[in-house]
């Protein structure tokens, strides 16, 4: 018998979502001590942040990136998190929360945040396998481990939701096919111009979109095989992805007797029909409205902090809020009321060769609504006026140009506007940090960069719309004393310097070594980083072969170990295999090396040659001095180097052959193995247009034609799939191994480091590239001539030199201490 | 007899010189508490942590040592040499061991 009142109140909360986190967190701000807390999550995981599976799907991000509140907060709380179980029922009386495992927790009070549904339309064949929807990270594994699978996808519904999922997908190798009811892509967002927009840059993406279709079955009978429309046409289908919305989940609500309509009924201050119950977030219906947006969960969440905590009564008031999509390289924003009509004006921007598209609804001289395509950066300022209903005056006339261009030429202050923000004045909607928050995390922390402002805080950290708003609180704090980056960014904390600026004071002033680099050009750190040591490295390395005395130290432990690390701390070995041709002794030598050393996995690698996975740091030297006697040497696998040079069989067997692409594989790799890049760089030669050895996904691909070769350019196989660009068209070996020397070098000399071709050729044009490189024979022998002489110096097998050399073995052994 | 702050009896074990140790760079010690790096800095100070980085154990040995920190290969987390705290805004400790130079040679204490 307990006869001891607990001294805290005791607070269950039901859904382990954002909003119900948030509101725990407001809870706890405002009395830290009030509550024992437990929280059921019907999902096994902490919380995360929902909006961010996007990016987790297109594998920009992983799980770990995406968790709000890891485990840890849990404990330093004193929350007890019970992961995994749902709440199966309310004993309202007697208040206690069952769960469906048997686990019951007595409540003073209680949260409801148990989110929303899935909508999934009533068609034939709905609850096939391979029939999904995307709402949490169950539903991302799911679409990731089809589309492991490869095939087809379709996505039923053209809104965010859907060409989130369907971006994902396509980026992870289906192909996909939007289906969308109405006539323009996310019509709640978009007016049909950007919605015609959007659809296009999907397409270029290589996804299919189709408006105006209407699922009327799905087909299968084990698995989903097809999606049918009403007008009879039949899309073949290995996963269907149904994003057609979403509705609030009131099933417990309903179940245990609140007053429910669409979703749980609430009061201005969150509270249900039940005083001893609040509910927070898309299971809820707030004066006849619901919510799928996350800007509105942050409102409801500190009003309900409020009441639940007691220290105040506030009331919860909607408001307007923001869209963006999450599909890199898609830019577009969209708030408010853009429907026009007879009380309403619009001023409309059309740069159509930069794929840029505005459109602006005012109403008495008010700013009601915004649609931005192709560059929405102001996206957070446009929103900032719409939402405080800000009286425009004389911003009006140019407006539409931006926020820089309108502040200016109204003369006001860019700081006014931050600063006359109020400090609970939200900046980041995705996050839910408001001004103060960032200003004091700016004083307290000493930040001073955009990037430290988002590692801090998470403000801007997420879709980025805000970013000109952080800096302009940057702005605020720091006055003079923050520098907006202009141009390139700098290279990392140690300087304020760029890559491209860096360069050229170390040709220009003939720097020669790291330190001296740092010392002449006043870098704010002793020695450096892990950001600018390698990159400074290698740009010495370039600027001077022969000369540059490599700094082992400032290389990835990759490029010093001249191995590539594994998640374990073994290494994986790889032996160049030239053009991707082996012989019986190279395979028989291969095999004794596994053997002996007892490695365990042996793989083919994807650029043709063999790795050999999990080989101990002290093993490395011998497995070496194995292949060295075979004749092998390194295959570069673990360096920003030339890596292989992929080839078809060409027309030496195939019948389809027009030209000897191996032998030319052969000879291209013996020119430039050993060369230090950038980043990584990948060569192909494929005998004919049929083009098997993918040189069209390559950073220098070339394609046998019956007339001679056809070279392009900057491709990438990677998560943003990038065909090349052509470079030229050539007739003779000699002449493709010198354009090949000349692209390269021009490479080497002007891209930043880690920066890949595809990157580069975007960042430069393949015009810039073409009149750089190739177009002028004097200059084009030039810069062939600057690579060969380099590769004199490069073309050493560091493999041997290790082997030879018993000091440069040394660091791979273990010590052990003298007792 | 030499003690260290806690009391208990240190035990300094030799475990090379401090050539053997690429300035800039790590060493990997293999004792009874598992595999140890001992980092030697640009300004020749040494300082030992265990091998393993906080977030995914990483082999801090094989990281750029720059200033007295060690940058993790695995995923970049800046780890301090002194203490052997992660940088914010990441968060995590590992443990760190004494070590000190005696003419030229490295020691650890393996108490």
């Amino acid at each position: 018998m307990n006869m001891i009142a607990p001294q805290r109140l005791r607070l269950v909360v039901i859904g382990n979502g954002m909003a119900g986190m948030r509101t725990v967190e407001e809870i706890l701000a405002r009395t830290p001590h009030r509550f024992h807390i437990t929280v059921f999550g019907a999902e096994p995981h902490p919380n995360y942040n929902r909006i961010m599976l996007s990016p987790l799907l297109a594998k920009e991000k992983t799980f770990e990136d995406i968790v709000i509140n890891g485990h840890d907060w849990y404990e330093q709380n004193g929350i007890e998190l019970i992961a995994g179980e749902r709440v199966v029922d309310v004993d309202r009386d007697a208040r206690v929360v069952h769960g469906e495992r048997g686990t019951a927790r007595p409540y003073d009070m209680l949260l409801l945040a148990t989110g929303s549904d899935p909508v999934i339309i009533p068609v034939p064949g709905k609850d096939l396998p391979g029939v999904i929807t995307f709402r949490d990270v169950a539903d991302v594994h799911a679409m990731l481990d089809a589309a492991g699978r490869g095939g087809r996808a379709v996505v039923i519904g053209g809104g965010l939701l859907g060409l989130e999922a369907a971006n994902g997908l396509a980026l992870n190798g289906m192909h996909v096919t939007v289906l969308h009811l109405m006539p323009t892509l996310m019509e709640r967002q978009l007016d049909p111009t950007a919605g015609a927009m959007l659809a296009a840059d999907l397409e270029r993406r290589g996804m299919t979109v189709l408006c105006e279709a209407n699922t009327k079955a799905l087909h299968g009978t084990e698995h989903v095989t097809a999606v049918e429309l009403a007008d009879g046409t039949l899309l073949p289908a290995d996963l269907v992805v149904m994003a057609v919305g979403i509705r609030p989940n009131a099933k417990l609500g309903r179940t245990i007797g609140l007053i429910c309509n669409r979703g749980v009924l609430v009061d201005d201050q969150m509270r249900t029909s039940d005083p001893a119950i609040f509910a927070v977030g898309e299971c809820v219906e707030h004066n006849g409205l619901t919510y799928g947006l996350v800007a509105p969960l942050w409102d409801m969440a500190k009003v309900c902090g409020d009441a639940m905590s007691g220290v105040a009564e506030t009331a919860y008031l909607p408001s307007v809020t923001g869209t963006k999509l999450k599909v890199t390289g898609i830019d577009m924003y969209s708030a408010g009321d853009f429907t026009a009509d007879d009380t309403t004006e619009e001023v409309v921007f059309r740069d159509p060769a930069r794929g840029i598209y505005r459109r602006l609804v005012m109403r008495d001289d008010r700013l009601i609504g915004a649609v931005l395509y192709g560059d929405a950066k102001d996206g957070g300022w446009y929103f900032g006026l719409l939402r405080d209903g800000k009286q425009l005056g004389d911003l009006r006339d140019s407006l539409i140009f931006g926020q820089d261009v309108a502040l200016a030429a109204a003369g006001v202050d860019p700081n006014a506007a931050v600063a006359a923000m109020d400090d609970a004045a939200e900046v980041c909607g995705c996050n839910g940090v408001c001004k103060g928050a960032v200003l004091g995390a700016i004083k307290d922390r000493g930040l001073t960069t955009l990037a430290e402002v988002r590692a801090h805080t998470k403000a801007s950290a997420s879709c980025g719309s805000c970013t000109g708003l952080v800096e302009g609180l940057l702005g605020l704090a720091l006055g003079e004393g923050y520098q907006a980056p202009v141009g390139e960014p700098a290279m990392c904390k140690c300087t304020p310097m760029g890559h491209d600026a860096v360069r050229a004071e170390i040709l220009a002033q003939e720097l020669t070594s790291i330190p001296e680099v740092m010392q002449t050009l006043g870098w704010g750190t002793e020695d450096g980083c892990h950001h600018c040591r390698p990159a400074l490295n290698y740009y010495l390395l370039c600027a001077w072969p022969g000369q540059y005395v490599d700094s082992a130290q400032s290389r990835f432990v990759n490029e010093r170990m001249h191995a590539n690390i594994q998640k374990d701390g073994t290494y994986s070995v790889v032996p160049r295999m030239w053009g991707g041709l082996t012989t019986s002794g190279e395979l028989r030598a291969i095999a004794d090396v596994v053997d002996k050393f007892g490695i365990p996995t042996v793989k083919v690698t994807g650029g043709q040659r063999i790795d050999l996975l999990g080989v101990k740091r002290e093993d490395l030297p011998a497995v070496w001095k194995d292949l060295n006697a075979a004749g092998m040497v390194s295959g570069h696998a673990y360096g920003k180097a030339l890596r292989t040079v992929k080839t078809c069989v060409g027309s030496e067997w195939c019948r389809f052959g027009t030209q000897d692409s191996t032998g030319m594989g052969v000879a291209l790799e013996r020119m430039t193995w050993g060369s230090w890049f950038p980043a990584k760089v990948k060569l192909a030669v494929s005998g004919c247009p049929r083009n098997c050895a993918e040189s069209s996904i390559k950073d220098f691909g070339i394609i046998a034609v019956d007339s001679g070769w056809e070279l392009s350019v900057g491709g990438n196989g990677g998560i943003h799939l990038r065909g090349t660009e052509p470079l030229a068209k050539v007739e003779t070996a000699d002449e493709v191994k010198e354009y090949c020397g000349a692209f390269l070098q021009l490479y080497r000399e002007d891209a930043r480091y880690l920066e890949r071709t595809a990157h580069w050729v975007e960042r430069r044009g393949i015009a810039w590239v073409r009149e750089r490189a190739v177009a002028n024979p004097a200059v084009r022998r030039a810069l062939h001539e600057r690579f060969l002489f380099a590769q004199g110096f490069a073309q050493e097998d560091p493999w041997a030199e290790r082997v030879a050399d018993k000091t440069a073995s040394e660091p791979y052994r273990t010590l052990v201490p003298a007792v | 007899m030499p003690m260290d702050g806690l009391g208990s009896v240190a035990a300094w074990a030799e475990i090379g010189r401090l050539d053997d140790i690429p300035r800039q760079g790590a060493r990997v010690v293999a004792t009874m508490r598992g595999d140890v790096a001992v980092f030697r800095t640009a300004d020749d100070s040494v300082f030992a942590l265990d091998d393993r980085c906080p977030h995914k154990q990483g082999k801090l040995s094989q990281g750029i040592v720059h200033g007295h920190s060690v940058t993790c290969p695995l995923h970049n987390w800046v780890i301090g040499l002194k203490d052997g705290a992660a940088q914010a805004p990441d968060q995590g400790c590992v443990h760190r061991i004494p070590a000190r130079l005696m003419d030229g040679r490295v020691q650890l204490d393996l108490s």
